[in-house]
């Protein structure tokens, strides 16, 4: 499968996760947001550059708690609880904000 | 319609049949076009082959496909079969699917007279029903309590699943965990710093929460506990909430105890694609921490098949039998220590804090059938009930024919938990939810306490399909961290 973004073709697996993260943009980003219908706000792209700051020193997505806590210390603690990421990205983070982000989807027992 | 029928009635009762209505309800694999799968050259006879091998090296697995007297008594006992109606997830279809090849091509009467006995030739079509319907069995084993022959199904689906494998088709999601656990040393790929960091966050949260610094040791030598959890457990909820569980009541028992980097999966998905070199290397990697770190006991945390593979398989896995690890004891899971430890009145519990709930208790299959927990018999059942009672005042069981040896299983369980089979998890979920449903009419339950990773997951995610909230299920050890009087 592939996303399409100004005539480039970007190949993704079939759940729509980038093949390579290293093509990650901004535009792409918002590409698959704008497919899921779901736009972006600040907070969103909070979340996002955590993941990216957090996966580029662990390989890893982060865990929930360690995400909610970073979004604590960027956004306020109001937003620090997993309601509000689950409002922000209702397809969970695993699945929505990774994508976004560019990242692998995080698997195992979760 | 049969989802829906039982979901109206609120009760299992056997569904309408409805042929192939879970035919789409196939996994990704790891080759093919979009992942659907690809099959190397001389798959055949590749097949056929490992299928005599596994029947000539497991007695077990050949007594299973030879004796079944097709009497029926296992037909409305699948979770999938009840939630779906397709009558291939009937645990004797699904059998059949291998059985008929192995008559064919493994047996006399079969080479003779295949119409007359069943047998069936091997093909493309049958193959595409293998790598569908055997990744709609849990591996649970509900149907094997049911069967008067013992008939395993879970034995059968795992020789299909390593038959799969060879022939190409290797699922994606079970492949991509046991890479991660082989390369990385668990499931989610979580490198030692990104575990160090989690863990010290925990312990900064903690102490944020309850002014008490619990600690949350990592690679400390020589501790009483080495304490190996799924690594589910440092990542997502409500799983590390049973960590932390964990955490408060060590710390309040006075127990030196450590999690290790080398040893950050208790999970072992070798299990699930019937592998035994892939079991024993995971298995191999606690045991030599443990060692490593001069761990006086192993204790394994909340997964139920981590229990059931260090329960009843780590002692057969080994050629040699345990040779280098004897002087290790027997490893202990997580309830039978903490039960222990609040036996002894180390831990004090205030039930007040959860007066205002009602919980019950899914018994996690691998946990319920597979394994031993105490020195009694039924004590698997009745410790973790014991603990959800001395935190809580009110708790009360779902019905009789659906805990216990007679659990449902989630329906994520058996290496299901991927997207993909979403359709085939929310229909598996619903005996089990049914019977939730039941008890929450009835008594008004608010919380149900699980001790495995996948379950919990499964639950998170199919619990909103059912209009229930995602709250509800919680961590065993959660429920009694939360209680734990902390000084």
């Amino acid at each position: 499968m592939t996303l399409e973004l100004d005539g480039k073709m970007y190949p993704t697996d079939p759940e729509g996760f980038l093949v390579d993260p290293e093509e990650w943009s901004e535009d792409l980003a918002r590409k698959m947001a704008e497919d899921d219908r779901c736009e972006l706000g600040p907070d969103h792209w909070q979340a996002i550059y955590i993941l990216r700051e957090y996966y580029a020193q662990y390989a890893i997505a982060p865990p929930i708690r360690i995400l909610i806590r970073h979004m604590g210390k960027k956004l306020g603690r109001e937003k620090a609880n997993s309601p509000y990421l689950y409002e922000l990205f209702p397809h969970g983070p695993a699945k929505q904000a990774c994508r976004y982000a560019g990242l692998p989807k995080p698997t195992g027992c979760i | 319609m049969s989802a829906l029928y039982n979901r109206i009635m609120k009760k299992n009762v056997s569904p309408k049949i409805k042929e192939r209505a879970m035919s789409h309800g196939k996994p990704f694999f790891e080759t093919g076009n979009d992942q659907s799968g690809a099959l190397v050259e001389g798959w055949k006879e590749i097949a056929i082959e490992k299928l005599g091998e596994i029947a000539d090296s497991n007695r077990g697995f050949r007594l299973f496909l030879d004796s079944c007297v097709k009497c029926g008594a296992c037909t409305d006992k699948c979770h999938y079969f009840l939630g779906t109606g397709d009558p291939l997830n009937m645990p004797v279809a699904r059998q059949d699917l291998i059985r008929g090849v192995y008559r064919r091509y493994h047996t006399l009467s079969g080479q003779l007279f295949p119409r007359f006995v069943g047998a069936v030739d091997l093909t493309e079509e049958l193959i595409e029903d293998w790598s569908t319907y055997l990744y709609q069995c849990s591996e649970c084993r509900r149907c094997s309590v049911f069967c008067p022959f013992g008939i395993d199904t879970a034995e059968v689906t795992m020789a299909g699943r390593s038959i799969l494998d060879a022939v190409g088709l290797k699922q994606k999601y079970i492949h991509a965990v046991l890479t991660n656990v082989h390369k990385i040393g668990n499931n989610l790929g979580m490198i030692g710093p990104a575990i160090a960091d989690t863990l010290e966050s925990l312990e900064e949260e903690v102490e944020e929460d309850t002014g008490v610094n619990v600690r949350f040791p990592l690679d400390e030598p020589n501790a009483e506990v080495l304490l190996v959890v799924p690594s589910a457990d440092l990542y997502t909820e409500p799983h590390v909430d049973g960590l932390i569980g964990c955490a408060k009541i060590f710390h309040q028992a006075g127990i030196r105890w450590t999690m290790a980097t080398e040893a950050s999966e208790a999970a072992n998905f070798g299990l699930f694609v019937g592998d035994d070199s892939h079991m024993s290397d995971i298995a191999e990697r606690i045991l030599t921490t443990a060692q490593n770190l001069g761990a006086g006991q192993i204790v394994i945390g909340e997964c139920g098949h981590a229990w059931r593979v260090a329960s009843s398989y780590w002692r057969s896995l080994f050629k040699d039998g345990m040779q280098g690890f004897e002087q290790l004891p027997e490893p202990v899971h997580i309830c039978e220590y903490t039960h222990g430890l609040i036996t002894e009145g180390r831990v004090r519990l205030d039930r007040t804090v959860h007066d205002s709930k009602v919980i019950t208790f899914h018994d996690s299959c691998n946990v319920a059938r597979g394994s031993k927990m105490g020195d009694q018999p039924r004590d698997i059942y009745r410790i973790p009930r014991e603990l959800l009672k001395a935190a809580c005042e009110n708790f009360v069981d779902m019905a009789p024919d659906t805990i216990c040896e007679n659990t449902f299983c989630c329906g994520g369980g058996g290496g299901l938990l991927t997207d993909e089979l979403i359709d085939v998890r929310v229909s598996g979920a619903s005996p089990r939810v049914h019977a939730l449903e039941q008890v929450i009419e009835k008594y008004g339950v608010t919380h149900m306490a699980a001790i495995c990773a996948i379950c919990k997951s499964q639950f998170r995610t199919v619990l909103p399909h059912y209009g229930l909230g995602t709250d509800m299920i919680v961590s065993l050890h959660q429920i009694l961290g939360d209680a734990v009087v902390l000084n």
